[in-house]
């Protein structure tokens, strides 16, 4: 993976650039100590290192604004970052560009039951939300697994999702409003505690774009009440077409569960020998299908699943009678990562989205890539929105295997791009998946996505070489390209 | 002035480029249900998508459903009904309010961002818009977002295609994700309440975990209007709150709303038609239409502001009004002989939301009104300035819709 080539130039102010922050952001905010640095050298694709050129810890939205502004006008590139959970290089700094760390914007700052919101500092953890709310019975719905340590402001950039957001929404569908800084230092609010923004729905343009349209520094969430009750059934399959099958049949019942998770055979095996949550072993797909709302609500469709499971070939069915119960079910799979990282000494976590009904035969073409790799893959599965996460298994100490698990793991989008999918369900393009962009977007596709990037940053310089395969200069793609012709269609009427 | 009708993507693509290269701005048409909606357009072209029209792919199981954009609003609805589905965001239709029979079409709700009642729990039209083929003001056929119900690649180009009224892109092709219809749907009535108690009631019901899908509230002038008796004849204002899910689901939580509100007045309870009838009432603002020149605004703001704006309203314009969505949507009539004034209102409006944070749109209004009053909460600074870029980054020669949002854009 190439980054843009560093500016030497830029890297040779270092000193020059540091002193100018320290004028913004006085103190130990600024951090230039090689050692220092160091801690911020990746994010949660830790496959990719490298150290920025410096670290700014602003507190205030003004400070933002005054490094951006600082910034943009010296040409100096900027990488925001959260907690750094990103799985897909999100925030992997750059050798000559500014690492701006919002994370002493970690206040909430209006709980507001009666409009159902909150008002929160970006990095805020998302759990941390949750947490301040919940006395009142209140909670934030979207839940990346990461959610003890990953914050709001991360969830924005990326469109974090989790288990539940097929009922739920992602975190697009959860956000009011934001406070955000361009790279020009201009200050904006896009939304607030209304449901509808005026003019151009820009909030919903950056939901998602990676921390490559500007810094947010305030986000309103919504809160949601917590559900009465919940219940989850536990499926074991024969086969991942019967599983597959399951799943589709529950939704056409007209059912959308809380969470359906669905694991192959060998994240199954690998999760239960390492919290023993007394899954069966001889099946080849499993299905958690979890209900949520009221009791009477939960008792009534876990029963319709039930029966749709077993008119599906479902050969252990375990419905769970207690609350204990329920979240023995889901501590396999919540382990799934760590149990695979248990049993390999690296794992590569993948997240393409497919039309769920072509799930067997992508399942069926993985393994034969496994084969060729010569490396392992385990499956786990949002199931109901068919967002798909193998885990490549491999050794980062021999030599090659990260390399092949990279090509195997593209070789898995490009197949879930090829079945009618997408390269990323959650996790976002960063770094990672950069290349692979042009498998689903043709050239023109990516200069019109290219050309909104130079509505907010014209000079290219927030967060560049993440989600877009090349960098172009905004005058470029600006211009028109004008064939004056004829009128077409002289056929048709005039008035 | 020249009438378009492209049969298909490529003969759309070609009269965009010739547009784009001969600076003609067009106006762009699905069905024409809503061309009174916005500052009025000055152009000389048209560009009809009534022939880019049909159902391309549905799959009820995956819960996605790809069409044309100016597929008729009620084939669609129809396709989803046959499999027990729906649009969630439920689209109003403003036919009768903006006095215009012309069907509706998928790209045109899009475009106009539409939600019914249900917004607070499902979303609006955005929310359910995944994935999009078009034509940008440039002449180029673009693509974005997918075909599945989950896609964080790219930027995440429908909601900037909702919403912008045309004047950024053509959609020829859209995606959105269908849900399962709720099996059934009652609805609680509180009556008599005033503005006040009745947000307090609402804000009770959608803070409690029954799972309200609809908050209304029609003060006892346009409670009156209902075409559902046991609303109309109680000769009181009527809040509604509705209640969607499996059967047993819905009776239990019934039961638990009305004791939730048991404090707040009498209660009465709508079943499958009626309740059905209600709502369509709120959601397309039938209660408003009364055969008068009354300009008609909408206004998005936090639920709990609701009250106080209108007792500050009611102080200076005459207004009838209602509540959808908790509170947080106020839809108003304003008197145009009143002393509203010129502006059809539109100054005390925006004044008495600027204090609580909030926008209003003006949906109907003359001509004349709608080309001196801004349609769109009027924006400044450095906003107007990236809106205008953004605008630029997709039509730079403003040859689509231009200024029907904004003057500029």
């Amino acid at each position: 993976m190439r980054m843009p080539e560093p500016d030497a130039s830029i890297i040779a102010r270092r000193a020059e650039i540091a002193e100018n922050l320290r004028r913004i952001v006085p103190g130990e905010g600024v951090i230039v100590a090689e050692a220092e640095r160091r801690a911020y050298e990746s994010d949660g694709l830790t496959a990719y290192r490298q150290s920025p050129m410096i670290v700014v810890l602003p507190e205030t939205t003004d400070q933002v604004s005054r490094i951006l502004r600082y910034c943009q006008a010296e040409g100096v590139k900027i990488v925001p970052r959260g907690a750094g959970t990103s799985l897909s290089g999100g925030a992997l700094p750059l050798a000559d560009g500014v690492l701006l760390g919002l994370g002493k914007f970690n206040r909430i700052l209006d709980i507001d039951f009666a409009n159902r919101c909150a008002v929160v500092q970006p990095g805020v953890t998302n759990l941390g939300i949750t947490n301040a709310v919940q006395h009142a019975g209140f909670y934030y719905a979207p839940d990346p697994s990461s959610q003890i340590a990953c914050t709001i402001g991360g969830n924005v950039a990326e469109n974090s999702g989790g288990v539940h957001c097929l009922k739920y929404g992602l975190t697009t569908n959860n956000v009011l409003g934001v406070e955000l800084v361009l790279m020009s230092g201009e200050v904006i609010r896009l939304g607030g505690k209304q449901l509808d923004a005026a003019g151009y729905d820009l909030l919903g343009i950056i939901v998602g774009s990676e921390g490559l349209l500007g810094v947010v520094t305030e986000v309103t969430v919504r809160l949601l009440r917590r559900p009465a009750t919940a219940r989850a059934v536990l499926v074991g399959f024969p086969s991942n077409e019967s599983a597959g099958n399951c799943v589709a049949a529950i939704i056409g019942a007209g059912i959308i569960p809380g969470g359906m998770e669905m694991m192959d055979r060998p994240a199954i095996h690998a999760a239960e020998a390492f919290v023993q949550a007394g899954y069966p072993l001889d099946v080849e797909a499993l299905l958690i299908v979890e209900l949520d709302g009221p009791q009477v609500e939960c008792d009534h469709l876990i029963e319709r699943v039930r029966s749709i499971a077993e008119a599906n070939a479902a050969v252990s069915i375990r419905v769970s009678q207690d609350e204990q119960e329920r979240l023995s079910f889901w501590a396999g799979r919540k382990a799934a990562f760590p149990a695979v990282g248990r049993i390999s000494p690296d794992y590569y976590c993948m997240d393409g989205t497919i039309p769920r009904r072509r799930l067997p035969e992508v399942l069926a073409r993985m393994r034969v890539l496994s084969d060729q790799y010569g490396l392992r893959v385990a499956n786990v599965f949002h199931a109901g929105d068919g967002n798909l996460h193998p885990l490549i298994l491999y050794d980062a100490n021999k030599p090659g295997e990260l390399e092949s698990a990279e090509s195997f793991g593209a070789d898995i989008l490009r197949l879930c791009v090829e079945v009618g999918g997408v390269l990323t369900g959650e996790h976002g393009v960063g770094v990672e998946k950069r290349e692979l962009m042009p498998v689903m977007f043709d050239q023109v596709d990516l200069d019109q996505q290219l050309r909104l990037k130079c509505a907010f940053d014209p000079d290219g310089l927030l967060n560049p070489g993440k989600v877009f395969p090349q960098l172009h200069r905004c005058a470029e793609l600006g211009r028109v390209h004008v064939h004056r012709g004829a009128l077409p269609h002289p056929e048709l009427p005039r008035f | 002035m020249t009438l378009f009708k492209p049969e298909d993507a490529p003969a759309l693509r070609e009269i965009v480029a010739w547009a784009a290269g001969e600076e003609q701005p067009l106006e762009i048409v699905g069905g024409g249900s809503k061309r009174s909606l916005g500052r009025p357009l000055q152009v000389a072209h048209t560009l009809d998508l009534s022939a880019l029209s049909g159902i391309v792919a549905y799959e009820p199981s995956e819960l996605v459903l790809t069409a044309r954009a100016a597929t008729p609003l009620s084939e669609i609805a129809a396709a989803l009904d046959s499999h027990h589905q729906m649009m969630a965001f439920e689209p109003p239709d403003w036919g009768g309010l903006l006095a215009n029979p012309a069907g509706q079409t998928l790209g045109g709700v899009l475009s106009c961002n539409l939600a019914g009642p249900r917004r607070f729990k499902a979303g609006a039209a955005r929310d359910h818009f995944l994935g999009f083929a078009a034509v940008s003001g440039r002449g180029e056929s673009f693509k974005a977002g997918g075909k599945v119900v989950k896609n964080v690649t790219g930027y995440d180009l429908c909601k900037l295609m909702a919403g912008a009224f045309g004047t950024l892109a053509v959609l020829s092709e859209v995606t959105i994700k269908v849900l399962p219809r709720p099996e059934k749907t009652r609805t609680v009535v509180v009556l008599g309440l005033d503005d006040h108690g009745a947000v307090a009631a609402m804000t009770a019901a959608l803070n409690a975990p029954h799972e309200v899908s609809g908050a209304a509230h029609l003060p006892t002038a346009l409670a009156g209007r209902s075409a559902v008796s046991y609303v109309a004849g109680s000769g009181r204002s009527a809040t509604l709150l509705r209640v969607e899910g499996p059967g047993p689901s819905v009776e239990h939580r019934c039961a638990a709303l009305r004791g939730e509100l048991a404090g707040f007045g009498a209660i009465e309870e709508l079943h499958s038609a009626n309740s059905a009838l209600i709502w369509r009432e709120v959601a397309d603002v039938a209660l408003l239409r009364d055969g008068s020149e009354r300009v008609i605004w909408r206004l998005s703001l936090p639920p709990a502001s609701a009250p106080a704006l209108i007792a500050a309203l009611a102080r200076q314009i005459d207004a009838r009004h209602f509540f959808d969505w908790g509170g947080g949507l106020v839809w108003l009539a304003v008197a145009a002989d009143g002393q509203g004034g010129d502006d059809g209102g539109a100054a005390a409006i925006r004044a008495a939301l600027a204090g609580c944070g909030g926008h209003a749109t003006l949906i109907r209004g003359g001509a004349a009104l709608r080309s001196v009053v801004p349609v769109f909460e009027p924006q400044g600074g450095a906003l107007a300035a990236l809106s205008a870029r953004v605008k630029e980054s997709f039509d730079p020669r403003r040859i689509l819709n231009p200024g029907r949002m904004y003057r500029d854009l």
